[in-house]
């Protein structure tokens, strides 16, 4: 019975977006964007700056009040709720623990002058965890799960890398299994040879823990390692959408074949 | 026995917005079944469409009009028409495919890449692993090569890597665009006998091969794609 319930749940959808706009004085930054999300799934949604992939990406975090239209979350009681809907603390107890959201600059993420085995137990304690010695075994083997060393675990991220900072932030939001993970441009600054290896770890930790996320990000080749999904935004708006690989080995709208023509080959 | 494939009428066109919006007619009328166990080459020269129609079937390219039906999970699903989610679920149970050039991703050893769709499917990492070994040992690619990525291994390294990769899971329907093109005569042989034992178990297999020797071998019936070109 419960298995039946599982598997019927999971053909609901996780999030749901409908007409989504946002207007900033005269200016339209997002317009009319609809979608959904299962359990699982990746979503990229691409583009150049200005395209409004941003502001929607803030939108669907409940980050910005959307001028009209609504996102709609599916609760861990399985109920669907609209986010406007929710409470300030409501909102905060998903932030805290059924959400993650890396930023591009790790910075933003972390708490830059605190051990990195205090910025993944910090999260941990927000949801009520108060055994010091589980916190920091459990710190310490998300640690380990991003590639980071553990005797660095007293460190602080300052005097990280940019690939560990970025990894560290990952830990810190996976640590309270989130099922929807936000993540703006989560290669951005980083060399090619630290974003493929950043890139090859999310891969693997998205489908091990059956993550849904969006990513935002105008690097093509990092929506085809990561996602399944992808909305092609410009102007604002989603002119093109579909499967990954469809999307990108055969694009239709002209904005999405000079995007992926102007990709230089390997 | 009912179709593993069954296509209709679909027709397929590319737009080229940067080259001043013209319009490439590649595809149309195409209409074919496979049987399970059978295997359909595609023939006619370059350029006429064939791995376009490998395309089609597996999802990758979209169809302007027309089915492509597919025998999946007890049901048939119209790839042309079916939701990203459904197609994704059908890559990982229903359609293998083998392309020309294989796209790795950087980082994951020559063993994890070619496990990888069994472990997709709920197969423990460490079977996988074994079965890929295996499969890798019998496509003489050696151990010593295992643990590194194919990034950096020859072209017909990558050619059998691919291979061992959509050979591996006990897929219904193979799709290969030329599996044994860039292969010498020993390995070819190997790859022959891999086709042979999974049309033997039943599979639907569609090729693309120019080897005449090979399509020999492993053809049951030729679909002649020079019929479906659509007239510019």
């Amino acid at each position: 019975m419960v298995e039946v319930q599982r598997a019927r749940g999971n053909d609901e959808p996780l999030m749901v977006a409908e007409g989504l706009s946002k207007n900033f004085g005269r200016l339209t930054a997002c317009r009319d964007v609809s979608f959904t999300l299962h359990q699982g799934e990746v979503l990229a949604i691409v583009g150049e700056s200005g395209s409004g992939k941003t502001t929607l990406l803030q939108m669907l975090s409940a980050q910005l009040e959307p001028t009209s239209g609504r996102v709609s979350y599916r609760m861990r009681d399985g109920v669907l709720r609209d986010l406007n809907s929710l409470g300030e603390a409501e909102r905060r107890l998903l932030f805290r623990t059924d959400w993650g959201y890396v930023h591009q600059d790790p910075a933003q993420g972390l708490r830059m002058a605190v051990s990195a085995g205090a910025n993944v137990g910090e999260r941990l304690m927000a949801v009520g965890w108060s055994h010091y010695g589980k916190i920091r075994q459990t710190a310490s083997s998300w640690l380990e799960r991003v590639e980071i060393d553990t005797a660095r675990i007293d460190d602080a991220p300052r005097t990280y890398s940019g690939g560990m900072r970025q990894r560290l932030q990952i830990a810190r939001n996976l640590v309270t299994e989130p099922r929807l993970v936000f993540m703006d441009e989560p290669t951005g600054g980083l060399d090619v040879s630290v974003q493929a290896r950043l890139l090859d770890l999310m891969r693997n930790l998205v489908s091990e823990l059956a993550l849904a996320a969006i990513v935002v990000t105008h690097d093509l080749a990092v929506a085809r390692l990561l996602s399944h999904r992808v909305m092609v935004m410009k102007g604002g708006r989603v002119i093109e959408t579909g499967l990954t690989d469809q999307v990108l080995d055969d694009p239709h709208e002209p904005y999405t074949q000079l995007l992926v023509s102007s990709i230089l080959p390997p | 026995m009912p179709a593993m494939i069954e296509i209709a009428n679909a027709e397929k066109s590319f737009t080229m917005h940067l080259q001043g919006g013209v319009r490439l007619h590649v595809l149309r009328g195409v209409t074919f079944d496979v049987n399970p166990g059978e295997c359909v080459v595609l023939s006619g020269p370059s350029g006429t469409g064939k791995s376009s129609i490998l395309k089609m079937i597996f999802g990758n390219y979209r169809c302007d009009s027309g089915c492509i039906g597919i025998r999946h999970d007890g049901g048939v699903i119209d790839i042309a028409r079916a939701e990203p989610r459904e197609i994704l679920n059908v890559r990982r149970s229903t359609i293998g495919y083998v392309s020309q050039f294989l796209r790795a991703v950087p980082r994951v050893p020559t063993i994890d890449v070619v496990a990888e769709p069994l472990v997709a499917t709920g197969t423990s990492r460490a079977e996988a692993r074994e079965r890929s070994g295996s499969l890798l040992r019998r496509l003489n690619i050696p151990e010593t090569l295992w643990s590194l990525p194919p990034s950096t291994f020859s072209g017909g390294e990558q050619q059998r890597v691919n291979i061992a990769r959509g050979f591996i899971s006990d897929y219904p329907i193979l799709l290969l665009d030329e599996p044994t093109a860039s292969l010498d005569a020993a390995n070819r042989e190997v790859v022959v006998g891999l086709i042979e034992e999974k049309k033997r178990s039943g599979v639907a297999i569609v090729a693309i091969v120019h080897d005449d020797e090979v399509r020999r071998v492993i053809a049951d019936r030729l679909v002649d794609v020079t019929v479906f070109a659509a007239a510019a």
